[in-house]
């Protein structure tokens, strides 16, 4: 049996939530814990670059050294290549079951991320089947290219972003398509949709990609109209056709990858008869857009909010990242999908809550409406934005919140 | 250097990293120390890195960051662990993930 071990934060998953979380409570003198089941801190960070709208690059594993650097305190413990399965609510905080053993802490902040929702479609469990994260993480992350050449399925922000971080890194791609339309595709299959959503987000994004979006929509005003004149053989960004009247009907190959089978699609979605075509590849990196990872809520008790615009089941939680279970805090993407800037700017505000919550913040309620008002001027201000409801849907959150914890004092 | 390998990024770079050899089903290889396993494998071409349990398919990384457990190896005195968050280190000795035995419809291991 593995020793115990205790501590009074115990903060899962070392990504921009977690490791900002730590760096604005180790004045507080607390005994802080961070564990992470990667090999290395920095969590989805590690992975990203993209270019501001002043051309200056954004580079995500340069925050995450810097972050990890501020991490070293005599108060802070940072463990990576640990995984926690289990928790549990005791008189006094939280006991954790982690693969290094239990730990019991006072108070525990869920950082735990993001996930990538599936794409499945016939051949998808052959070897060189990958999701985008994955190409992102074997390319900018181990550096190691995902393949000779691939193909991305899936038009959305993150295939967009992840996309031009292959291209700089010289990986050659045949070109970025849509979802393959089937029973798990929804909209994603449809170029109508893709386009329209390209269009919503194309005033806040930085990157080519998304002016290319916006410079459509300028000039022919309607998604449906973009997709009728929108060329069939696509159009060159950054030497990626991105393909919006092709989709991807099958992967094929013997031992692992070796092509797919593209078709063109009408405009709601539907493959055109005798259009297929296959297309050499070893890689096929797919996009479905991204999930809040939030299974340990789940089995702490914590209720759930299903808000799309978030990226789907959200644990409930107040503006300040407090679950309605006592000591039990949320930040970042757990609590819906956003960038890395906000996932930091919710780290800190979470951090306040704890220290305000054990009496050891002076100003508590200043120094905590200071850091709700930095995750909003963040969030206004995000270079990449996953959808265009988020700061509606993040009210809903902190009403229902709200309503429901008048309700169990009422009752 | 495998063809793979990204040696020239124009914005990300990464510290030097020592050569180790470790093995897979047997082959000794290359690999960086501190790379996980199933990046290191990548390098050399192999995807390949477990047959599924019941049908034999071949299965290779998915999500390389932890969260779908398709890329199970196993690993000498360490047992089953994720390809995509175990590091190599020098000496180490992987086996893909094997199709298994079902005593229920009588099939036996290949
Ligand atoms: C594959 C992927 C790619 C992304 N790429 C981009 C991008 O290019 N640009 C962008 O703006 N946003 C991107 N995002 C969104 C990303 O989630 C945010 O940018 C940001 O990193 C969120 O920060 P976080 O701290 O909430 O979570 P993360 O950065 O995801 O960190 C969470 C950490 O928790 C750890 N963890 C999770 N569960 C456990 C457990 N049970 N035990 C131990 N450790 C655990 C994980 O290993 C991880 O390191 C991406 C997300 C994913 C999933
Ligand atoms: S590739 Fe998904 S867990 Fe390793």
């Amino acid at each position: 049996m593995m020793e115990k071990q205790y501590t009074d934060v115990l903060i899962i998953g070392a990504g921009p939530a977690g490791l900002a979380a730590a760096t604005n409570l180790f004045e507080s003198g607390f005994k802080i814990t961070i564990l992470d089941e990667f090999p290395h801190p920095g969590g989805r960070l590690l992975g990203q670059f993209h270019e501001e709208s002043d051309g200056s690059w954004w580079i995500g594993r340069q925050v995450a050294s810097e972050l990890v650097e501020m991490t070293k305190q005599p108060n802070i413990s940072l463990q990576c290549g640990v995984s926690v399965y289990g928790l549990k609510q005791i008189s006094e905080g939280w006991e954790v079951l982690s693969s290094v053993g239990t730990i019991e802490t006072k108070y525990l902040l869920l950082a735990t991320g993001a996930a990538e929702i599936p794409v499945p479609l016939e051949g998808w469990t052959l070897p060189g089947v990958m999701s985008i994260g994955a190409a992102q993480v074997l390319t900018n992350v181990h550096m190691v290219k995902p393949g000779d050449r691939g193909i991305i399925v899936g038009v959305n922000v993150l295939g967009l972003a992840i996309s031009r971080e292959l291209a700089v890194a010289g990986v050659d791609l045949a070109g970025i398509v849509l979802s393959p339309n089937n029973l798990f595709s929804g909209e994603n299959a449809n170029p109508v949709e893709a386009i329209n959503l390209l269009m919503s987000l194309s005033h806040l994004a930085p990157s080519a990609w998304m002016r290319l979006g916006g410079s459509l929509a300028q000039k022919m005003k309607m998604g449906k109209w973009v997709s009728t004149f929108f060329p069939r053989q696509g159009m060159n960004v950054w030497d990626i056709p991105l393909l919006l009247k092709t989709t991807i009907s099958s992967i094929q190959g013997k031992k692992s990858v070796e092509s797919v089978v593209l078709a063109d699609v009408n405009s709601s979605g539907q493959i055109i008869a005798g259009s297929e075509r296959e297309e050499k590849v070893d890689f096929v990196a797919l996009a479905g857009g991204l999930y809040p990872l939030a299974e340990l809520a789940a089995v702490a008790g914590c209720s759930f909010l299903y808000l799309p615009e978030l990226g789907g089941n959200i644990p409930l939680h107040n503006e300040q990242m407090k679950t309605p279970l006592s000591n039990l805090y949320v930040a970042g993407n757990i609590t819906g999908v956003e960038g890395a800037q906000v996932a930091m700017a919710q780290g800190k505000l979470a951090a306040r809550s704890i220290g305000n919550d054990a009496g050891l913040l002076k100003n508590g309620r200043e120094k905590i409406a200071e850091a709700m008002d930095e995750v909003h001027q963040v969030r206004k201000t995000a270079t990449i934005q996953f959808h265009p409801g988020i700061i509606a849907a993040r009210k809903r959150v902190y009403e229902m919140y709200d309503s429901l914890q008048k309700e169990s004092l009422t009752s | 250097m495998s063809k793979l390998r990204i040696v020239n990024h124009p914005l990300i770079k990464k510290g030097e990293q020592k050569r180790i050899s470790f093995t897979f089903n047997g082959e000794s290889l290359e690999g960086l120390e501190g790379e996980p396993i199933a990046a290191a494998l990548l390098a050399h071409g192999i995807r390949i890195l477990r047959r599924h349990e019941e049908s034999g398919s071949n299965r290779g990384l998915y999500c390389a960051i932890g969260h779908c457990m398709e890329c199970r190896v196993d690993v000498q005195g360490k047992g089953q662990v994720r390809a995509c968050l175990t590091p190599i280190v020098e000496g180490m000795e992987v086996v893909e993930g094997k199709q298994l035995e079902n005593k229920i419809t009588g099939r036996e291991a290949p």
